[in-house]
């Protein structure tokens, strides 16, 4: 058994030691918003906070994530809940699908750099493909989330 | 909870065209799958398929179309509400399934709003006119003394009455007459051409949005599936030893080639417990192929064999007056000849579907473009009727094209019949690259005369690819009437116009893919017309409108016309935008192009910069015009998206096949656009009272000649072959 601490919650699971953190996640606990894109760590779509720092989950053994703190996008941080509000208020998604990955790579970057520059959104959200092309808007709504911090 | 019966309304609804020919059950028209979503003791007056309004004054509407990032979800329902002036707060919008009932719900050809703009507005004036007349008759006073506003029915005296308090009489009513209903003054309009939230945008951002993948069932196998590498290949043997042994790998069965444009490709599925457990299953197999008869394929030597083919005469398309004769007169010829190649869709979202075939019936849950499509393949295969068959549409992370081909949900029924469980079938992204249905592999060739004053007296265009028509008739090895089109109705003022194609068999499945056969010709038009430009020494912009020449309708034998005043509209608006002619930084450039194409109209001029050899896009100025805008939101997000597809398929869009297999893997090596690649993309969109054309498709054209042309007026080098990556330029 392998105990994963999820978004608060704990989940004792039965898997094989080398599973991606990704699967498990998604088709062992359940919480399908941390997407599978690539399964070779190129599109960011899994990605997941641990212990705060943000990690494609389908790279990872669900081993290397025991007793450590797992976010994903279903989960809490002050950040990622302000990220949230401003991406539907400039209406950032398209279709849809890699923005749990996108909003989890801009949290970890508010939350160690709190007024970063378009240089340093480029640097933290590189990871992260949007076949869509909402990239424009990502990089705004991190600025307005940014703004909106700063003014309160 | 009990539907409306009013057999009135199956001859209304036939007459707005919505049926497609099939029986409309008027008992049937509730949008509940399942019991659990209806709010209870609720009272409902469904005036039609699209619309229910519930005593608690709560409104679902029905999205028969399927949401890929189009916003089709807030576009179609926002024109009903506005026509029935209902307060958007109070609005849940529900998908539909495949059903002929909803009329034509492939969502592809940037067909929605061009499509059902009107029929939805219909919809809506149904629902008010029943609306003031269940006032009416509740107040006892004439129709005409009441109005509709926000949700409420309001009388000259000054009362008022919300719209679910009208339920109960309205439902009792008889569907008004097509002279009965009333339309809003387009000036009135409350979401109709204003900027809407997308109604999914929250689902999206916490991740509560169910697409096709997140779909789960108890008891629900996943399935991953080894196709041959190469097309149409199929299995001879296959040793499973290893990939039983995987933990969690429950079976492996053998799954057959479906030989049809949507069937499944056929191999051998690896049945699991979970996703993770069904690909290293996959990967443990050992599979013997026959290959067949693409193994030949060689998509490098192929290339040259089919510019070779547009090096000589082809098949005429368009011949009007006398190429050869404008040729022979000419002060001046140019030529050149253009290479593009294979691209994949590469929805961020794989193909995958989950179906249950049970007894008698089927269900599937799929991320799908087409709901009716998979309904019939799914029908066909397993031999029933299509009241058997259960299509519902999740999202789809992404589409492009990919998911209006339903072989991914064959898959899952085959599967799932075959071990009696709920499967979900999943495609790696690897499988997703090299097992799709590819867009053509293009040469052309383009040739132009002048005379001795600099005017363009002939235009010849040759071009060979495989055609989309391949993939339905085997053995079809020439364009199609409509992949012609987009050359021959180039809307250039030349006395003398030729269009030819050449061979081209195909070698892998075709399909479209955003934009389709505008890629090709807007490349090959676009970067060919700011050559002839340049070969005149004339300013690109000016040369282009004295092209384009005077205003006028273009013969292209389509009911929605073609007007060249639009098309000179869009260009000089975005050189506007853009400030063309004045001095940009030391090093940058500005190239343009202009398309018309799904009936709109679109300009690019981009901003480019060399730097170590490598380019940088910095700015695109992008104008639509797309005549009556629901969404401007929508509108303007789908241009910036297809900037950005457009510069993929500029900077690394390449799939090449070699012995028959594709060679490209996953994102490492087929790679898309990043953030950091990202140019700022300004869009304008016309303002028009014309009738609503294609939004998601027409920005995608212009982008990588633009791009091309801006390279070449930065460094006087003309690249007319694509992708950039190939020269080491990105």
């Amino acid at each position: 058994m392998i105990t994963l601490q999820i978004n608060g919650e704990k989940h004792a699971i039965d898997v094989a030691p080398e599973m991606p953190l990704l699967w498990a996640i998604r088709d062992i606990i359940g919480l399908t918003g941390t997407k599978y894109g690539c399964g070779i760590g190129v599109c960011g779509s899994c990605k997941i906070l641990l212990d705060d720092s943000p990690v494609q989950s389908c790279m990872i053994p669900v081993t290397a994530a025991e007793g450590k703190n797992i976010t994903t996008i279903e989960g809490q941080s002050k950040n990622l809940q302000l990220l949230q509000n401003s991406w539907e208020e400039l209406n950032v998604p398209q279709c849809g699908f890699c923005q749990p990955g996108q909003l989890i790579a801009a949290t970890a970057l508010l939350d160690k750099n709190e007024n970063p520059t378009d240089e340093d959104i480029d640097e933290a959200m590189i990871g992260n493909i949007c076949r869509c092309g909402t990239y424009q808007r990502i990089r705004k709504a991190i600025h307005r989330t940014v703004k909106l911090k700063n003014q309160s | 909870m009990k539907s409306i019966k009013n057999i009135s309304r199956r001859s209304f609804v036939k007459s707005i065209g919505l049926a497609s020919g099939g029986l409309i059950l008027a008992c049937n028209t509730s949008v509940f799958s399942d019991k659990e979503k209806a709010p209870e003791n609720l009272i409902n007056f469904n005036p039609n398929l699209f619309v229910q309004i519930n005593s608690d004054g709560s409104v679902i509407l029905i999205a028969s179309r399927s949401e890929m990032g189009n916003g089709v979800r807030t576009s179609l329902p926002s024109v009903i509400a506005d026509e029935m002036e209902a307060d958007w707060s109070k609005i849940t919008v529900q998908q539909a399934v495949g059903d002929k009932k909803y009329g034509d719900q492939n969502t592809d050809g940037s067909r929605s709003i061009r499509y059902l703009y009107e029929p939805m507005r219909k919809m809506g004036a149904i629902a008010k006119a029943m609306l003031i007349a269940a006032a009416a008759q509740k107040w006892e006073v004439p129709a005409a003394e009441c109005s509709v506003e926000n949700h409420f029915i309001i009388h000259t005296s000054g009362k008022k009455i919300g719209f679910g308090d009208l339920v109960e009489i309205a439902k009792t009513l008889e569907i008004p007459s097509d002279t009965n209903l009333t339309y809003k003054d387009p000036k009135d309009f409350k979401y109709i051409g204003k900027h809407l939230k997308g109604v999914d945008v929250a689902a999206y951002a916490n991740g509560s949005a169910i697409f096709g993948l997140d779909k789960r069932l108890s008891n629900m196998k996943f399935v991953a599936i080894a196709r041959c590498p190469v097309a149409f290949g199929t299995v001879k043997s296959f040793d499973k030893t290893r990939a039983l042994k995987v933990a969690g790998v429950l079976d492996v069965i053998e799954i057959p080639r479906i030989e049809k444009p949507f069937g499944a490709l056929g191999g051998v599925a690896v049945i699991a417990t979970n996703t993770w457990a069904a690909f290293k299953g996959k990967e443990a197999l050992k599979v013997d192929w026959d290959f067949g008869d693409n193994k030949v394929y060689d998509s490098e030597k192929y290339m040259s064999q089919i510019t070779e083919n547009v090096h000589k005469l082809g098949k005429v398309g368009k011949d009007i007056g006398n190429i050869n004769n404008a040729f022979k007169k000419a002060a001046k010829t140019i030529e050149s000849t253009f290479q593009l190649p294979h691209l994949a869709h590469a929805p961020m979202e794989v193909p995958n579907a989950v179906a249950w075939v049970k007894d008698d019936t089927c269900e599937v849950w799929a991320p799908t473009q087409d709901p009716q499509s998979a309904r019939k393949e799914v029908t066909d295969y397993l031999e029933t009727s299509e009241d058997k068959v259960t299509i519902n549409v999740t999202f789809l992370g992404g589409g492009f094209g990919r998911k209006s081909k339903p072989d991914y949900v064959v898959e899952a029924v085959i599967v799932s019949k075959a071990i009696n469980a709920p499967v979900q079938v999943v495609w790696t992204r690897e499988d997703d690259i090299k097992h799709g249905y590819f867009h053509t592999i293009s040469a052309q060739y383009l040739k132009a005369s002048f005379d001795k004053n600099g005017k363009v007296t002939g235009w010849l265009h040759r071009f060979a690819l495989p055609s989309i028509v391949s993939t339905f008739q085997p053995g079809v090895d020439f364009a199609a009437g409509f992949e012609i089109s987009s050359a021959a109705n180039v809307p250039f003022d030349i006395e003398n116009l030729k269009v030819e194609v050449g061979q081209a068999p195909a070698h892998v499945r075709i399909g479209w893919l955003r934009s389709v056969i505008n890629i090709p010709h807007g490349f090959s038009i676009n970067v060919f017309a700011d050559e002839l430009a340049h070969a005149t020494n004339k300013d690109p912009l000016e040369f282009r409108l004295n092209l384009i020449g005077n205003d006028r309708i273009e013969d292209t034998n389509d009911p929605i016309k073609y007007d060249t005043a639009r098309l000179k509209n869009v260009l000089k608006i975005a050189a506007k935008n853009a400030d063309w002619g004045k001095q940009l930084p030391e090093g940058h450039a500005y190239g343009l192009a202009v398309h018309y194409s799904f009936y709109s109209y679109v300009a690019s001029v981009v901003e480019v910069s060399m730097k170590n050899n490598k380019v940088k896009v910095h700015n695109v100025y992008s104008v639509i015009d797309c005549g009556t805008v629901v969404n401007k939101n929508t509108v303007t997000a789908q241009m910036e998206g297809a900037a950005i597809f457009g510069m993929q398929l500029a900077y690394y869009g390449k799939i090449t096949a070699k012995n028959g297999a594709i060679e490209q893997n996953n994102y490492n090596d087929y790679k898309m656009i990043r953030i950091n690649e990202i140019p700022q993309v300004h869009v304008e969109i016309v303002e028009s009272t014309e009738k609503p054309t294609g939004v998601g498709e027409p920005g995608v054209p212009v982008i990588a000649p633009a791009i091309i042309n801006a390279i070449f007026k930065l460094t006087g080098k003309r690249y007319y072959n694509l992708p950039l990556s190939d020269y080491d330029l990105v």
